[in-house]
């Protein structure tokens, strides 16, 4: 009986430590990932703390207490105090999120109120912080003075207020958001089909059928990628638009309309075509990818191990906008497949969209599409890798 | 009249294949390559059944794969109909029909839809697409299975339309491996008499088998085929040389062999 489950075991082990592909998927790859996505995660994270670090903000405090002003101006010298009184035209001007700005409004006689004057019956004493939260450094200060007057314990309360108009809120909570789950779905719509497509057709012996046949080996690799990225386009606008009507609701706290209205959704027409552009573009070479790794697969089980590691690659190229404020400037990263898509869908979805980006994009990948065309037809053609099944 | 027309000519046709490791320790070699198919030569006339007779192994399959231009020789050409194996492989494929049991039709679609759609693939223009269709699924039987799909057929039903499929732009050239490979008894027979009909019509068949019955039943000219290498070629009786063709088989073999079996 022992020896049995010994024997079981053994065998079992021969077998996983046998599979380089699946020792690498189950046991190395687990391990690299979660040091690249932490990793990542960390530097993302650094990057946002200190990003506008080195830029000047203004902090320009009405009603500026003596009691707390040497705690200003010690703030450094990237913060510069100003103390003078604040309009509404200054207020209005910090919706414009390029004013690196921060208001701080205490009551008149703040000191006396705080200190000497307070009664059981007196109102308790409120200081206004204004700040644009779609600016970095505005953000980032306000937080720190936010931070500074909380932890001073007085009987006073404190309202952050912030002067971003609900679009630019909502464009920069899209811009984290939605490009990694669209192309997701994207994906998840080419793995479902392109797999099954290719590797399936081998597995099942039905390729061999087609390539008896006197059509030429680029235009089944053309049919098959063309086809593919159709149906996985469909499979990707289906949950994209379940996306779309949900993501309200899911950020939503305190009820959906509440939170339809604070995140503004409102996109232009050639803000939408750029999208349909890029997503028919990423699916292409989403689905030429798949389909190159699935006809060097065996079956549709070892395209999927395949697959795999590729597929949380595209993951973690999707996380990145979560931590970076906007796109890139850089037109050599529209050159990097995968990564370009979600870099142009980022600035579309943040209001930031520029052509010069999205031509490189549109090109580059119509280019490795051609390219991944051109890779599959050998395949077909390779005995090799269409028999060694 | 006795002026035969050769209609497929194989010249010198050579294939070899790299060994993994894990090969070389299954066929205990270090040879980093295998000779599956070594200079092979013979032709075949118009309206014949020519058959190639081998053990398994003996580089049969290999030599109508490359002649169906699924794989490219390494050295050699094969002219069919005219057309190189080597450098038209897109003319050949429209001349030859070619059916192993190795190739399978995609088990979701109907025989209707799989006629039409390789015969779009061949070219095959709607009106002849439509009476071909209906003569050989009759022929077949195939007729009243015509809307079901694959998937729910017999196994003997999908060998026939396999067949069928293969056969959809008339070629002149038909390459058979195998042809009664897995064939229950009654399918067996529908192929080999459509193969004579065939025949009749002034098609030419090549076709690899190990089973001695059926080339002495079909074949007009056989070539045994051993470790690569065409030992013999002719018609039957050239072949026997006044044996059965099993006898003169394993007398080649020992002869190839040097006396192993």
């Amino acid at each position: 009986m022992k020896s049995n489950t010994l024997t079981i075991i053994k065998k079992e082990f021969a077998r996983f430590f046998g599979d380089r592909q699946l020792l690498f998927t189950t046991v190395i790859m687990p391990g690299l990932l979660i040091y690249i996505i932490y990793s990542l995660m960390g530097s993302g994270i650094q990057n946002m703390v200190t990003e506008g670090a080195d830029e000047t903000v203004t902090l320009q405090v009405e009603n500026m207490p003596p009691s707390l002003a040497p705690m200003f101006y010690s703030l450094g010298s990237s913060i510069s105090v100003s103390d003078c009184a604040i309009s509404d035209d200054d207020i209005a001007q910090l919706e414009d999120k390029d004013i690196n700005a921060v208001l701080l409004r205490f009551p008149e006689n703040f000191d006396r109120i705080v200190y000497a004057e307070r009664s059981e019956n007196s109102e308790t004493p409120n200081v206004e912080i204004f700040f644009n939260s779609t600016n970095n450094a505005s953000n980032r200060v306000s937080m720190v003075v936010s931070s500074m007057l909380n932890n001073y314990a007085r009987p006073y309360t404190v309202s952050t207020l912030d002067q971003a108009s609900n679009d630019s809120i909502g464009a920069m909570i899209w811009s984290k958001i939605l490009p990694m789950l669209i192309i997701m779905m994207l994906f998840s719509g080419v793995m479902a089909i392109a797999p099954s497509s290719i590797a399936g057709e081998k597995e099942r012996g039905t390729i061999a059928t087609l390539l008896v046949t006197p059509m030429r080996r680029n235009e089944l690799a053309i049919g098959k990628i063309i086809s593919l990225s159709s149906i996985a386009l469909l499979s990707g606008i289906s949950s994209f638009v379940g996306i779309a009507l949900s993501l309200p609701k899911m950020i939503s706290i305190e009820g959906a309309e509440e939170a339809e209205s604070m995140l503004g959704f409102h996109y232009t027409t050639s803000d939408y075509f750029v999208l349909l552009l890029i997503i028919f573009a990423s699916v292409l070479i989403m689905a030429s990818a798949v389909s190159l790794l699935s006809a060097l697969a065996k079956d549709v089980k070892n395209a999927g191990t395949m697959v795999t590691p590729f597929m949380l690659v595209i993951m973690l190229a999707g996380l990145l906008p979560m931590f970076q404020t906007g796109a890139s400037e850089s037109l050599i990263i529209y050159l990097i497949p995968f990564y370009n898509s979600i870099e142009v869908m980022t600035a579309v979805f943040a209001h930031e969209m520029a052509w010069m980006p999205v031509i490189v994009t549109l090109v580059s990948n119509v280019v490795y599409t051609g390219i991944a065309v051109w890779g599959l037809t050998r395949m077909f053609n390779s005995e090799k890798v269409m028999f060694s099944a | 009249m006795n002026e035969r027309e050769e209609i497929l000519r194989v010249e010198g046709l050579c294939k070899r294949f790299a060994l993994s490791r894990k090969q070389q320790k299954i066929e205990r070699t270090r040879a980093r390559y295998k000779v599956a198919v070594d200079d092979l030569t013979f032709s075949a006339y118009r309206g014949e059944i020519f058959g190639l007779l081998g053990p398994n192994g003996a580089g049969k399959t290999t030599t109508l794969r490359m002649l169906s231009t699924l794989i490219r020789p390494d050295s050699g050409d094969a002219l069919l109909d005219g057309c190189s194996v080597v450098s038209q492989p897109e003319e050949v494929r429209g001349k030859i029909g070619f059916l192993t049991s190795e190739l399978k039709l995609e088990d979701f679609f109907t025989p209707n839809y799989l006629f039409d759609f390789f015969s779009r693939l061949h070219g095959v223009d709607d009106e002849t697409c439509a009476t071909r269709k209906k003569a050989m699924f009759s022929r077949f039987g195939i007729d009243q299975f015509a809307e079901v799909k694959v998937a729910n057929l017999s196994t003997g039903m999908k060998q026939k339309l396999s067949l069928v499929i293969s056969l959809v732009h008339d070629p002149e050239i038909i390459i058979f491996d195998e042809p009664t490979n897995g064939l229950d008894v009654l399918t067996a027979r529908t192929v080999t008499d459509y193969l004579q009909e065939l025949r009749g019509q002034g098609k030419t068949i090549i076709l690899s088998t190990h089973i001695f019955s059926l080339v002495e039943r079909l074949c007009d000219r056989v070539g045994i085929i051993i470790d690569g290498r065409l030992v013999a070629c002719g018609n039957l009786s050239e072949v026997c040389n006044g044996m059965n063709i099993e006898d003169r088989f394993f007398e080649l073999y020992k002869e190839v062999k040097g006396g192993q079996e």
